[in-house]
């Protein structure tokens, strides 16, 4: 199970809690798991990544064990801590409000 | 017992007001889908507890709801806007080509005569339609080839706006795009024909004719007379009695003839409403006083009214979705403010009520009326 941190809209959207829990087949990539939790949960489709594109939405980013892989490859694999449940993969929006 | 519900739109929720048909006493619930700004909510006239809401955001993108109850529960549907084909490019600011880039939906307009037909209009500038309630959408790709590469942003992007129905021709619809102009189809979408002959954009556009460019705020028709349009241009108060083939201006004795929105009497097809802007640099309203202004001749004659609305210090704006009328009689007029507030009048104008007061920036009003 890869466990996932969602941003306030979002999880109020799929009507979930703050964090959740996925299964994902296969390497434990970006693309991978965010195609899980589309499947998932259908109302988040083009909520994080654009939706003919998949390209990550500008004022979003990807955190994983302290570091930014919202620049990595979305095919890259994510840490064996994300990969094994015992550190968080967060999805976080671009702070804004003064 | 009959009665109104109102459906606001606003920059952080959506807001759903309801009242019996005296329209004195008013129930508020919202915010629905809080944090988000709610571009548009409105009702289909086929069954009215369908509704449909635009939820935005520039972190998380576009988001479509319905409800089937009235609005007591909602659940998303479909939010993909593919553009067909290649997009292409459009004017810039500068005047520079731009790719086409799917920005939000500013416009939802159910169909007249199909429950599960419904309209977006989305910016970038295009028209999109669903056939399944809001599951799956498809673009009308031929309004793009009507001179597409010479449209343009306005200030709040390049937004289809407007979507009028012509009752009496199911085939026919106009559309108003900032900055573009008004189009219109004859034969459900397939193809579409600028209309904005005798719109003059002196200090806007280097050929002030321009077949496109115009930028159109809102348009508004009386559904027993669908061949006279009425326009709120950015400047000019504009009237059609030819479908669009032709416009005359109708600004007459405003006090400033910029301005958003305009509306049409429910009962009374020649009586119309504006609310007159400073100028396009000074969004609100003269001197400081919020005034509807009323013609009951078809335009160039207008009375400003002013009961019940705030005479000194207002400096709110109106935006182009966010004035509209009931069908009860006496004929309810209704506008939302960027302060906040939803006034709303129960004698087609003569005196004003704040409705609900302290709301986010309200971005758009619709009203249903009840059986």
């Amino acid at each position: 199970m890869i466990r996932l941190a969602l941003p306030t809209h979002l999880w109020r959207l799929a009507n979930v809690s703050r964090e959740i829990e996925i299964q994902v087949e296969g390497p434990i990539t970006l693309n991978a798991v965010l195609d899980a939790l589309e499947a998932r949960y259908p109302m988040l489709r083009g909520t994080i990544r654009d939706q003919v594109t998949k390209e990550r939405r500008p004022y979003l980013r990807f955190f994983a064990c302290g570091e930014d892989w919202s620049h990595q490859s979305p095919d890259a694999p994510l840490p064996d801590q994300v990969a094994t449940g015992v550190e968080l993969l967060r999805i976080v929006g671009a702070m804004a409000g003064g | 017992m009959n009665g109104v519900r109102v459906l606001v739109g606003t920059r952080k929720g959506g807001f759903i007001l309801t009242s019996d048909a005296r329209r004195k006493r008013w129930v508020v619930s919202g915010p629905h889908f809080a944090g988000w700004e709610i571009y548009h909510l409105k009702g289909s006239s086929i069954d009215p507890n369908r509704l449909y809401a635009s939820q935005t955001s520039d972190w998380f993108g576009q988001v479509i709801q319905r409800s089937d109850d009235g609005g007591k529960t909602w659940a998303p549907v479909g939010n993909k806007f593919a553009y067909e084909g290649v997009p292409g490019t459009h004017q810039w600011y500068d005047g520079t080509q731009h790719p086409w880039e799917f920005k939000r939906v500013w416009y939802l307009e159910p169909s007249l005569s199909d429950l599960e037909t419904v309209y977006a209009g989305v910016e970038d500038a295009a028209l999109f339609r669903s056939s399944d309630g809001g599951q799956t959408w498809q673009e009308h790709a031929a309004l793009r080839s009507a001179e597409g590469h010479l449209w343009q942003p306005g200030g709040g992007g390049m937004c289809l706006h407007t979507i009028l129905q012509d009752p009496s021709d199911p085939g026919r619809i106009f559309i108003a795009i900032s900055a573009a102009g008004a189009f219109r189809t004859d034969d459900g979408g397939q193809t579409w024909l600028p209309v904005n002959r005798g719109l003059q954009s002196r200090y806007e556009l280097p050929d002030p004719n321009a077949e496109v460019g115009h930028c159109v705020h809102n348009l508004a028709m009386h559904p027993s007379r669908p061949g006279v349009l009425f326009m709120q241009k950015h400047w000019d108060v504009m009237c059609s009695d030819d479908a669009g083939a032709s416009w005359h201006e109708i600004s007459g004795n405003l006090p400033s003839d910029f301005g958003f929105p305009i509306a049409v009497h429910a009962h009374e097809p020649d009586t119309i409403y504006v609310v007159p802007i400073k100028s396009d640099s000074e969004h609100y309203p003269p001197e400081g006083k919020l005034r509807v202004y009323r013609s009951r001749s078809g335009g160039n004659e207008w009375e400003a009214l002013t009961r019940g609305l705030p005479q000194r210090n207002c400096y709110v704006n109106v935006l182009r979705s966010a004035m509209t009328v009931d069908s009860l009689d006496p004929c309810g007029v209704y506008f939302g403010t960027t302060g906040g507030q939803v006034y709303a009048s129960a004698d087609s104008g003569d005196s004003w009520t704040p409705i609900v007061q302290n709301l986010p920036a309200v971005l758009s009003v619709e009203v249903q009326t009840l059986p």
